[in-house]
């Protein structure tokens, strides 16, 4: 089921289920990477600012963060550390999305200029060739952001950090990975429609990202509704982390929240889709 | 022209409602459960941000990006033959790119926050009065860091650097990340000398009442002070940077 959905966004539209496919896909994706790769070292000061500028940016970020603890102590219960596991997960993931995910950025600029066509005509899926098409190694400086203090977080609780519990956080980062990528996918579909690059959906992306930062019980009704159900936030952040940070009640089963990370996987097959009928529906800009 | 892209603006707006909704929140899930007794009120923290919200875009992001691409290409030549001072010519592009949308977008924002949810009026007519002049003043300064970064092109010419690190320090220092109230003690005595503390968090304050009204005096003096310094320092580099400028390209 997921292979197919994937294949039906990535691998083009003739359905061929097989390995071979797949693997030709990775390999040519590889060879994305490695372009990307090699053009961004050519300006290696320009590269090596922009990634301590995002790492300088994000660490003053989570300074805010610091500061607010030191000067109140706690937040409804939760102390810096934990607060540091959920800040440290969610900012990995989206790095790691923003650096992969980035070319579905360049849309609105490709459907204006026309250019979608050309990628139309080529034997693969529009998804991966728009996802390939920018590989942002500049990421890195949040990731190293995030993944600090994630560390520092971890080793700051008494939390015995079992293989179940390392694995269960490696879910949830893939769980955030696919959730922010379907939300980059939507906010390019959106661009089949609107010409013009729209911003509205970055108060779901980095509006998502310092939402989820915190705990879901600092919020009203009407947000956690929203990144609960609506953009599955939660469940790629607060829920899991719940788990990992022993605070769900012993009477509640924890596989809910062990499970919660899925609603990404699933966020990111919706939006696949949608993708799918926006490819359908495009309009040539060109002439 | 900015009312041009009229679905862009309320984007924006949108989102800055979000941000100022997120921010406020967390402030009061901070407030609820302590015991420590902060220097501002939780209804003065909230108008402080709902403040930072509305006047967010004349935060001193970067440099003008106009002048970075005439530096780097060598159109910048035509600018020095033009018959004008320079500096000031480049400061009013910065003063009316801080300024257009700063004023579009503080009035509605402001009105909304302070309609729904929980932005105070000033604490009295004398604080208003003098907010105004103060709110002024961290635009100019605002303006004159603007030129001044702008300015340093002249020596780094990619600007790379200086553009992406602002952000950073502007960012944390001038109360944007966090109200400089909360900070340590000791970190925002030191901060509330310095530069990035006169463009908003000065006018916030005075608006909310933390300063008294023997207060405002210093307090603004200090702001006229850096905006002055800034400009000065601003004309001295380009008087400068003019002497050793290459241009490029023939």
């Amino acid at each position: 089921m997921e292979k197919r959905l994937w294949l039906a966004a990535f691998g083009g539209s003739s359905f061929k289920e097989d390995e071979a496919k797949l693997m030709e896909l990775a390999r040519l994706y590889a060879r994305y990477v490695s372009f990307s790769f090699r053009s961004q070292m050519q300006y290696r000061l320009s590269f090596g600012l922009q990634s301590a500028g995002l790492f300088c940016v994000t660490a003053v970020e989570f300074g805010g963060i610091y500061f607010l603890f030191e000067r109140f102590g706690s937040l409804r219960g939760w102390r810096l550390p934990e607060v540091a596991v959920l800040y440290g997960l969610v900012n990995t993931a989206f790095a790691i999305t923003e650096a992969f995910a980035r070319g579905f950025d360049t849309l609105p600029e490709l459907v204006k200029r026309g250019d979608f066509d050309r990628l139309l005509l080529r034997p693969r899926g529009t998804g991966f060739q728009v996802m390939a098409r920018e590989v942002q190694l500049m990421r890195v400086g949040r990731l190293l952001q995030g993944a600090a203090v994630l560390a520092w977080g971890m080793a700051g609780l008494n939390t015995q950090w079992t293989f179940g519990k390392l694995t269960l956080m490696g879910w949830t980062l893939i769980g955030g990975v696919c959730l922010f990528s379907g939300l980059f996918v939507l906010q390019a579909t959106l661009g089949f429609f609107t010409i013009e690059g729209l911003e509205v959906l970055n108060v779901l992306t980095y509006g998502g990202v310092e939402t989820s930062q915190y705990p879901m019980t600092i919020y009203r009704p009407g947000f956690r509704l929203l990144f609960t159900f609506v953009v599955p936030l939660a469940c790629v952040g607060y829920l899991p982390g719940l788990s990992l940070l022993d605070r769900v009640p012993a009477a509640v089963s924890q596989v809910w929240f062990a499970l919660a990370p899925m609603a990404g996987v699933v966020f990111l097959a919706m939006s696949l889709q949608i993708w799918k009928w926006g490819v359908r529906h495009y309009t040539s800009t060109g002439s | 022209m900015l009312l041009q892209y009229r679905v862009a603006a309320l984007a924006g707006f949108v989102t800055q409602i979000f941000w100022g909704l997120v921010r406020m929140m967390v402030v009061e899930g901070f407030y609820s459960a302590s015991s420590a007794s902060p220097l501002i009120t939780l209804e003065q923290a909230v108008t402080y941000i709902w403040l930072g919200q509305g006047f967010f875009r004349m935060i001193p992001w970067t440099a003008d990006q106009e002048i970075v691409q005439k530096v780097r290409d060598g159109s910048v030549a035509y600018d020095l033959v033009r018959p004008m001072d320079l500096y000031w010519a480049w400061y009013c592009r910065a003063l009316a790119m801080l300024s257009a949308p700063t004023l579009m977008r503080a009035a509605p924002l402001l009105t909304i926050a302070w309609s729904f949810f929980g932005l105070q009026k000033p604490a009295s007519l004398a604080h208003f009065l003098a907010w105004l002049p103060s709110m002024g003043l961290g635009l100019l300064l605002s303006a004159a860091i603007v030129t001044t970064v702008s300015l340093s092109l002249f020596w780094t010419i990619s600007g790379e650097g200086v553009s992406k690190l602002l952000p950073a320090a502007v960012w944390m220092f001038s109360g944007m990340v966090v109200p400089l109230p909360f900070l340590p003690d000791r970190l925002r005595m030191i901060l509330e000398l310095l530069p990035s503390s006169s463009i908003i968090d000065t006018p916030f304050r005075i608006y909310m009442g933390q300063y008294t009204p023997e207060q405002f005096m210093p307090h603004i003096l200090l702001q006229a002070f850096w905006t002055l310094a800034l400009v000065l320092l601003g004309k001295a580099a380009l008087a400068r940077g003019v002497r050793r400028l290459v241009v490029q390209g023939g």
